[in-house]
């Protein structure tokens, strides 16, 4: 577990809490404990798919993003947790 | 009895569908997870009487919510004879993988995708009878909301139950950690019999919101959203209100007195004082809460609620709540009985116990008209609005200070993820029916408490019998005099400690009871008031009155919501405690100052 942690902190990738509203970017990792990775995963995100920033509440509030058709509210806390890159994955 | 299991994720138009399919006996929400109790209903299909069972919204059939683990535990104990699995097609490709997981379970299935109508303006093309084909399963296309399809499905229904029941085999439920196995079926399935556009067309929801969540206007238009509601409410509700009491006061005086004056006096007292105007005090109620939820069921099925969420988060999680705490509060300023009821949407327990503490604090209308009678009395018309102002603002600050004294002993890391729905406009069918439901739970709820307290205002009032009613010397009279020394340092003298008793009960008795006790009425009662008290009394009574517990239906409603006799009590003495020092240092502090 430490391992994984390390490699979370030192790996380049950005995370969803850096988009701006407009940005698209492709989820590449989900780092987040067991019970808010399944509600993620059911909501929608999973590696490879696009997610869309909407917007970002004001006085750091929280975030509204679209994938496929969904669209979720989350804290950045939250997001901070789910690795995306900007552009397709190859 | 042949037994059906509604199951689906939140948000998919389950509950309305089983209000349509039993006539009527859950709440419709658009938030995502609104059901809570398992709700049924009986229905005749086929011949054949058929339980429905609403099982609770769910995202994944392996989550960790309560909600999941409370279908999980169903399915288990009671495999159903039919599972109707309710899909929102809009949503279509990330739903199948719930339907995936149940498939597999082996159980009877019928699949509805609906909100079919949705589906086709966001140009999403689903082809049913592939689907159907490529899962081995009837699926049906429908709209709830208007009806589409839906006589077909039930028809489906119908025939799937004549089948009989197979077993669910123990080693199915392992093998609902295939999520690889999911994901490539759902690839396959999407791939063959849905076509999702690119880019979904600009719609309505994406218009508005680009006004409703501005960063800027956002919050401003919120608060004046909410503002012209509750001026809407209070508007149209007070009138009715007026109404009904006044029909129920001429029942009285035409039929009911000279009907009953042939009875002992004291049997008279407690019939018509003691319980005909403890019904007459909740019927009068009704209008506004009637109003008051027609709003509600506007506002929550609109998907409003989820926006006001989304711009208020930001400050609740500062004071250990979350966005959906603020607007429970703000449902408060009507009436605390539905607030305290409308918290069943959090998930997390401290988080809802937390919000249920500070809802309280809200300035109901009920306290509303307490401070209006005695404001006019006691200030100036260019002062009363002022006062009645800085009482909302020691509302606000009452439920702040609370939320951060105790936020660290209701801790909760509950992440804030949640779906941001479209925007639906409700129709009036569904808004009615969800009135009249909440309105039915609220009398069967509120009628026994008030009946019963106020038998016991009219008995503690004129007894002993040889005490002049409201006296000094009857036990309300009494117990007055006892709790004086602890009332003095506010600087509420006696009459007004047993006005305090009463609004215990309910806080439209206690101009009321400052009535009896004065022995005056309407102006005149405000005359006697602002004799006997000067300002800082009159102020301390009112902030007095505002923190401490706010009635009787409010704590038998926040006991039964929180299902904890010890949490209601702790809610009583901390209010009452709060109150308690607010007076005190405002009473002592002005009189200090040569007030």
């Amino acid at each position: 577990m430490a391992a994984l942690l390390r490699i979370t902190i030192i790996m380049p990738g950005i995370t969803l809490s850096t988009l701006n509203p407009g940005d698209t970017a492709t989820i590449v990792a989900i780092h987040a404990e067991e019970a808010l990775h399944l509600r993620l995963l059911a909501l929608g995100f999973r590696s490879g798919k696009r997610i869309e920033m909407i917007r970002k509440a004001s006085f750091s509030g929280p975030l509204q993003v679209r994938i496929g058709t969904t669209d979720v509210m989350l804290r950045r806390s939250e997001a901070a947790k789910i690795e995306v890159c900007r552009g397709a994955v190859a | 009895m042949k037994r059906i299991a509604l199951l689906g994720m939140p948000n998919t138009g389950k509950s309305t569908l089983f209000n349509r399919m039993t006539g009527g006996a859950a709440r419709v929400g658009n938030w995502p997870g609104i059901t809570v109790e398992l709700l049924s209903g009986k229905i005749l299909l086929g011949g054949d009487m058929v339980e429905i069972i609403d099982l609770p919204g769910i995202y994944d059939l392996h989550g960790f919510s309560d909600d999941e683990q409370v279908v999980r535990h169903f399915l288990h104990d009671n495999v159903p004879d039919l599972a109707l699995v309710i899909l929102n097609a809009t949503q279509i490709e990330r739903q199948m993988s719930l339907l995936l997981q149940l498939k597999q379970l082996d159980m009877n299935v019928v699949v509805l995708l609906n909100m079919a109508d949705e589906a086709k303006k966001y140009g999403i093309c689903i082809d049913s009878r592939k689907m159907t084909e490529l899962l081995d399963m009837p699926i049906f296309l429908i709209s709830g909301k208007y009806g589409t399809g839906y006589a077909e499905a039930i028809q489906a229904v119908t025939k799937a139950l004549r089948y009989p029941t197979p077993g669910m085999a123990e080693q199915l439920r392992s093998q609902l950690e295939q999520d690889e196995h999911i994901e490539a079926e759902m690839a396959r399935v999407m791939k063959h019999a849905v076509q999702v556009p690119a880019r979904l067309p600009d719609n309505l929801t994406e218009k508005l919101d680009r006004v409703m969540l501005h960063p800027m206007l956002g919050l401003p238009l919120f608060f004046g959203i909410m503002y012209l509601l509750f001026q809407a409410i209070f508007l149209l509700g007070q009138p009715l209100q007026g109404g009904v009491a006044e029909l129920l006061t001429w029942l009285r005086e035409t039929a009911l007195d000279p009907m009953l004056s042939g009875l002992p006096a004291w049997l008279y007292g407690l019939l018509l004082d003691g319980v005909y105007n403890g019904v007459a005090t909740v019927a009068a109620f009704v209008p506004i809460i009637i109003l008051f939820f027609l709003f509600m069921a506007m506002v929550e099925d609109s998907g409003y609620l989820s926006r006001a969420a989304f711009l208020m988060d930001a400050l609740m999680a500062k004071l250990g709540l979350d966005g959906r705490g603020f607007v429970m509060l703000l449902m408060g300023f009507g009436c605390n009985v539905p607030a305290l009821m409308g918290t069943r949407v959090m998930r997390s327990r401290a988080m809802r116990l937390l919000s249920m503490l500070v809802i309280p604090f809200s300035l109901c209308s009920a306290r509303l008209q307490v401070f209006v009678f005695i404001t006019a009395a006691l200030f100036s018309p260019q002062a009363a609005p002022l006062v009645l102002f800085s009482l909302y603002l020691f509302s606000f600050a009452a439920a702040i200070l609370t939320s951060v004294l105790f936020k660290g002993r209701f801790a909760n890391n509950e992440p804030f993820v949640l779906e941001l729905p479209p925007y639906r406009f409700p129709t009036g069918r569904q808004m009615l029916m969800r009135g009249w439901l909440e309105v039915q739970h609220f009398l069967r709820r509120a009628t026994k408490f008030i009946i019963a307290g106020v038998v016991l205002v009219w008995l503690l009032t004129n007894l002993p019998p040889s005490a002049a009613q409201a006296s000094a010397d009857t036990l309300a009279g009494m117990i007055g005099g006892f709790l004086n020394p602890v009332f003095a340092p506010l600087g509420i003298n006696e009459q007004l400690t047993i006005a305090l008793i009463f609004g215990f009960v309910a806080k439209e008795i206690v101009i009321g009871s400052l009535a009896v006790i004065y022995g005056q009425g309407g102006e005149a009662l405000g005359g006697a008031l602002a004799q006997q008290l000067d300002w800082v009394q009159a102020y301390s009574f009112m902030l007095f009155t505002l923190i401490y517990t706010p009635c009787l239906s409010a704590i038998a409603t926040l006991r039964s919501e929180a299902k904890s006799t010890g949490f209601a009590a702790f809610v009583i003495i901390w209010s009452l405690a709060l109150a308690w020092l607010v007076s005190f240092a405002f009473y002592q502090a002005a009189r200090a100052l040569g007030y």
